[in-house]
Order: structure tokens, then sequence, then C-alpha cells
């Protein structure tokens, strides 16, 4: 595990720079209080009461990011596989296709539904 | 001893931030206190070696679930500040905290009593968390639970799209798109 | 530190492969590499895309500009540091630091080079070396997406959320398009890690033995790092700044940096896996047998480096932003699968192959024909899927009073032809005076 060490030392450089740069930006700058300001920006015209809180999205982004775990966990069974591949030949590669058909159906069902338009 | 020490910290900052992925009043902030316990496994499994599921821990649930989850708070709201109107009843925190409690009891005592006072060495030359091994493992051992995943994932999705396209169909019968 | 000193645990402290005045210094020298590269990577940048544009760039401060961007730090620090009324104020300071540390953090386990002697110390040219290099690298970049989502959401107001939420969605579409792109390179060398990839590849570079894979690799970095022409996240015209909008000061700048840190990091992760990495480029070797070894490695590194961030520049300056629809599009329904078929392809031929003891010239025989029949079916039914469709609803009726006001027709949207005595005169569709 000693080669996580130098990450870690390198990890510690670089959260120091940001926490000096963040204390030196609140340091350095000049404070001239302005009420419009500190309001959001909205292209100069008053901000809306409640941009956030009633605020909703389309379904979609949610679909996306399952779809991103469902492709990750692929992702992620695809890369020891591949560096064991040279072992496995031509067992290893039935079993993976097998595994990606059955992804590919569920790929090819999401792009039926239209699961994979933005509009 | 020093694995141990490393080991018993994560563990604080692990039990510590998921303590306050449940109190904590702000949606968002659960999220992230979320990502620190997820972490802190994460710091874990690469202690005992296991570096090929740390890093899919990293990768896959604090890049991917957590992320999905903030999703999901935006999808719906997201507020900055307090959600005071999310605030569970006294009854309620009593349920759960005697849930919480009896599954970590259940947890800790059958793991205390499986492997008591053993000792596994880890092996650091060529450790067993070394992808090229969990390959092994995965495409010759334990092929079956393997293909059986792929058809969880089918499930997972299906679900996914059918709630989804019920969410968005609604509103377009009434004619609003 | 001194908590990894101990001597008695296997795998910690005394059993440090390298002094730690080494590891500090390399460690310090990454981190240097990555702020200069930044600074050069924005006045290249500039003055690049400013000749493209007939322009000249910026060129007075120190020679030839190149310190513009220093001095542009030195503004950023000297404005005033906002944080919105509405913001949640941890996370608000919080987000740029997120941002910032995985950016540098995933800069670890890129090779610059083999052994080297440094003070009588033999050692590699890496800060570390993982056996999993690859996939820490894709788990790194993954964290460094929260800096960005907790940015927009954090600021409490409208665009910078709707920026965030793109480029998050933006970046997970395209990491796994980028993740997919590996496993070819992965199954040549047989193995995760950045140096032994490098090894691998002394013979022929995998971007030309894998160069589907290359291409689906470089379409996603240039995704990933949320750049033009998929630079959706900030698009002015919609969105103003993106999930960054509100930032101000160095917080502002510390997004800046990671952006482009970002920008050199999937460039040198695209030296490494696709382009030889540190080795000298074909032909070099024949006639300088030293150009692989002690130092001279670092400037084939960076040269290609310097290449690959050419070609962000050269892009920006050439193409227009995607829609975010078109966007998407590319990414679920081009890159993911094609990529996968591509890496079935290369698992069947690299089976075939030890299965029957088949000449690496066949193989990247069957790879060509691979790459033709791939992109053939890939291109076919998107094709088919969208011209159709987009032809009949390019004419809709012109609705005078649409919304309430009489509006002019829109491009594509013809007047409709009027009848009786006095349309007969007008044949010419110009608006005229009398035309009421």
């Amino acid at each position: 595990m000693t080669a996580y060490v130098p990450i870690i030392v390198l990890g510690a450089i670089a959260l120091g720079f940001a926490m000096f740069s963040i204390v030196a930006g609140a340091l350095t700058g000049p404070r001239r209080y302005n009420r419009a300001k500190l309001d959001a920006y909205e292209c100069g015209i008053e901000p809306t009461p409640q941009p956030v809180g009633g605020g909703r999205f389309p379904v979609k982004y949610y679909l996306t990011a399952m779809l991103f775990i469902i492709f990750d966990i692929e992702i992620v069974f695809l890369y020891p596989w591949a560096v064991y591949f040279d072992s496995l030949r031509i067992f290893g590669l039935v079993e993976m296709v097998l595994f990606i058909a059955t992804l590919l159906v569920v790929y090819a069902y999401v792009w039926r539904r239209g699961g994979l338009d933005w509009d | 001893m020093t694995v141990e020490v490393l080991f018993g910290l994560l563990g604080v900052v692990a039990t510590g931030s998921a303590l306050l992925v449940v109190t904590t009043r702000q949606m968002v902030h659960a999220a992230l206190w979320l990502v620190v316990t997820l972490g802190a496994v994460a710091g874990c499994y690469l202690l005992l070696s296991a570096e090929f599921v740390a890093w899919v821990q990293v990768l896959i649930y604090i890049g991917a679930v957590v992320v999905l989850l903030l999703f999901g708070l935006m999808l719906t709201r997201a507020p900055i500040g307090a959600s005071v109107d999310l605030d569970a009843s006294m009854a309620q925190r009593l349920a759960a905290a005697v849930v919480a409690g009896a599954t970590a009891g259940v947890l800790v005592v059958s793991l205390v009593d499986a492997f008591r006072g053993e000792h596994i060495a880890l092996e650091t030359d060529r450790p067993r968390g070394h992808s090229s091994a969990v390959g092994a493992a995965l495409f010759r051992d334990w092929v079956l639970p393997f293909e059986v995943l792929s058809v969880l994932l089918l499930a997972a999705l299906v679900g996914a799209i059918v709630l989804s396209r019920r969410d968005v169909s609604e509103p377009a019968e009434r004619g609003v798109t | 530190m001194s908590v990894f000193a101990s001597p008695d645990v296997p795998g910690f402290g005394s059993d440090l492969p390298i002094p730690w005045w080494l590891l500090l210094v390399k460690a310090v020298a990454i981190f240097v590499f990555l702020v200069v590269m930044t600074l050069f990577a924005i006045w290249w940048e500039r003055r690049v895309v400013a000749r493209m544009q007939h322009r000249i760039g910026p060129n007075r401060v120190g020679p030839f500009g190149l310190l513009q961007s220093l001095a542009d730090g030195v503004k950023l620090a000297l404005k005033e540091d906002i944080i919105p009324k509405a913001a949640d104020k941890v996370v608000f300071v919080l987000a740029p630091i997120i941002s910032v540390t995985p950016a540098f953090m995933a800069f670890a386990v890129i090779p610059f080079g083999p052994e080297v002697s440094i003070f009588g110390h033999r050692t590699a040219l890496q800060l570390t070396d993982l056996p999993v290099a690859v996939l820490y690298v894709l788990a790194v970049a993954s964290v460094g997406i929260y800096g960005i989502v907790l940015a927009g959401w954090s600021s409490g107001s409208t665009y910078p959320l709707l920026g965030g939420l793109r480029s998050s969605a933006q970046m997970i579409s395209y990491e796994v398009a980028m993740g997919l792109s590996f496993v070819g390179v992965f199954i040549y060398a047989g193995s995760m890690s950045t140096s032994q990839i490098v090894a691998a590849q002394t013979q022929y570079w995998y971007a030309i033995l894998l160069a589907p894979s290359f291409v689906i690799y470089v379409v996603s970095m240039v995704g990933e790092t949320n750049r033009a022409p998929f630079d959706l996240p900030e698009a002015e015209g919609e969105l103003v700044g993106g999930f960054h909008t509100e930032y101000s000061s160095l917080k502002f700048a510390l997004f800046f940096l990671a952006e482009y840190i970002n920008m050199v990091t999937v460039s040198a992760l695209a030296t490494t896996l696709f382009l030889g990495g540190w080795h000298a480029p074909f032909g070099v070797t024949s006639f300088w047998a030293g150009a692989n070894h002690g130092w001279w490695p670092i400037i084939w590194f960076v040269l290609k480096v310097l290449i690959a961030l050419f070609v962000f520049i050269w892009l920006r300056g050439t193409l227009p932003r995607l829609r975010y629809d078109q966007f998407m599009r590319l990414g679920w329904k081009v890159l993911i699968p094609s990529s996968l078929g591509w890496l079935l392809l290369v698992a069947t031929v690299r089976a075939v192959n030890a299965q029957y003891n088949l000449q690496s010239r066949d193989v990247l025989l069957y790879g060509g024909a691979g790459i033709v029949v791939i992109l053939l079916l890939t291109f076919i039914p998107d094709l088919l899927a969208t011209r159709p469709s987009e032809e009949p609803e390019g004419e809709p009726e012109w609705d005078a009073m649409a919304g309430g006001h009489p509006v002019p027709p829109m491009p594509g949207q013809s007047r409709p032809v009027l009848t009786g005595a006095r349309a007969s005169d007008d044949d010419d569709d110009l608006p005229t005076e009398d035309d009421t």
C-alpha cells in the first residue's frame, strides 16, 4: 500500500493550494457592500422568488444517471475481464457476449421507449 | 499496527458521517455526508489491499449512485437550508433507532462470532485485490452469478424506464407538455 | 505523515520504495507542471484561436504575451470575493476545492519517462505506479463531477443550477464511452497499469492498432472536459456562464484551473494509452538510439500532450456548438454501441488469434475490416432515423397573430396566398407600404 503514500502527498499539496487560494481570494479582494451584488445573477432583472425549491427538472436526467450506473457496472466488469482475457480466450468471450447481449436487450428497450431521446 | 489504527480511524469517520446522513436537516448535505461514508469505506478496502474493489467503490458508489441520488433530489426539489417539513416524529425516530440498532447488533454479533480472533494475512506482494486476480475469480469460479447479475441490471433499468415514463406521459395526457 | 513511517507494518513506511525527499520533489514537480501547463495552455489557446480568427491575441505581458494568464490570475485575486445571499455558504466554498483537488490527484499515475537516476537514486519518472492506475484516474475524475454539480446547486440561482445539472449529465454520459474505449487497450496490454501499457507500446502504438478505440476516446475526452464543440454547460446564450456564474475572484480561478488541468490529464491519458506514452515517435530511434533513455522521453511526452492540447484548441476554433439533443444522441446512440461492438470484435480476434496461432498481420487486417463495418453500421440507422422526420415539419403554418401580437413569418414559413382583387396585383412576397 506504499503506492498510495505519494498520492496522499500530492492530494495534500493540491488541497493546501486550493484552501490557500480561497482564503487569499477573500483577503486580497476589495469589500464594497452592495445589495444587488449579492442577489442571484439573472441577466440584470430582479431574481425570481424561488429559483431552486420550486424548480423541477425533466425526469430524463434521472434516467440518464440510471443508465450511467448500469453501464458503469458493465465497465467495472469489463476491466478485470480484459486484463485476464488472454487466459480465458474463447470461454471468456462467450461469457462476455452473453453478459453484453443481456445489456443490449436493455439498451434496445430504452432506445425503443425513447429513453435516449432529448428534445 | 499502523494499518489497524488507520482502519479504526476510517471506521470512525464512516460511522460518524453515516450518523450525520440521517440527522442533518439539509437534504443535499445528507447526500454529501453519504459520499464521505462511502469514501471512508473505500479507504478501508484499500487498507485491506483490495485495490480494485476500493476504486470500484469510488467509481460506482460515489461517482454514480450518489450522483443519481443528487439528480433525484434536484428532480423533485433540493432547497438550500433546512427542510423542516421532512422532520420525522418522535415515534418514527425511535422506531428507526431501534431498527438500526438491531441490524447493527445482528451484524456485529454474527461477524464477531464467525471470525473470532482470526487473522487473515494481507498478501501484499500480489494481493487478492489485484484486477487479474479478481478477473480469475469472477470469470472462472463465479460465472453464473456474473451472468445472473446482467439480468438484475436489466430488471433495474426496466423499472427505471417504467417509473419515468409514467411520470412523463401523465402530464402529456392532461395536455401539458 | 509520520504515521506512515512505522517500521513494523509490512506495506507501510519503512519499505517506501523511494526516500521521502524524492517523493516530495516528484509530487511538487507534478503540481508545478500542471500549473505551468495550465498557464501556458490558456495563453496558447488565446493565441491560436486568435490566429484562426485573423486576430493577434495577447502579446503585451511578457515575451509574446506569455505572462498574460499569470497577469489574469493576479487580476482575479484582486477582485471582490462574492458569496451570493441565497447560497449555501459551506458547499459554495467547498465546491471549487472539490473540483480542483481530484484534478491534480489524477495525474499521480501518469508516467513521464523511464527510470532515471536522481542524486544516485534509480527511480521511474512517475509519482506512483498502481496496478489499477486507469481505474484510479476514472474514479478520481468521477469525484470531480461533484465540484460542478455542487457549485451549480449551492449558488442558489437558476442558471448555475441548470448549468451544473447539464454539465454533470454530460460528463456521466461521456464517461461511459470513455471507459469502454479503454477495454481494447487492456485486452492488448493485459494490464491496467499505465507503466505497463506504455511498455507494451514499444512496437505499435494503440492509436494505430486500435484506431476506433482511439477515435472514441478522443471524442469522449472532449465531451468529458466540457470543451467546444461540446461546451453546452457554458452556452452563453442559454445559461450565462453555466455552473460558475455566481463565482468570482480566486474561486472562479480554481474552476478555470480545474478545467485546464482536466484537459491536460485527458491529453496525458491519450498519450499514455494510445500514443505510446513517453516513447519517441517512429523513426527517431533508428538514427538516435538514446531517444528512449534518460531524461529525453519527457520531451516526447510533453510534445504529445501539447499536440493533444492543440487539437482541443483547433476544435474550439473550428466547430460550432452542438445542440443538447444532438450531443446526447452522439454519446448514447453512436459512441456507446460502436464502442461495444468494436471491443467484442477485438476480443474475438484476440481469442481466435490465441486459439489458432494466427499472425498479428492478420489481426490488423481483421481490425481494419472491422473498423469499416462498424462505422458503416452505426451511421446507417442514424442517417435513416433522423432525416425523414425533420423534413415534413419544415414548413409549419404561419400564424400572423401568434401570441396575440402580429409577427412576421419565420424562416421556412411563407405568407399565405392572398385571394381577391388586390392580391393579384402584388405577386412579390415583400411587404410594401400599402400592404396592410
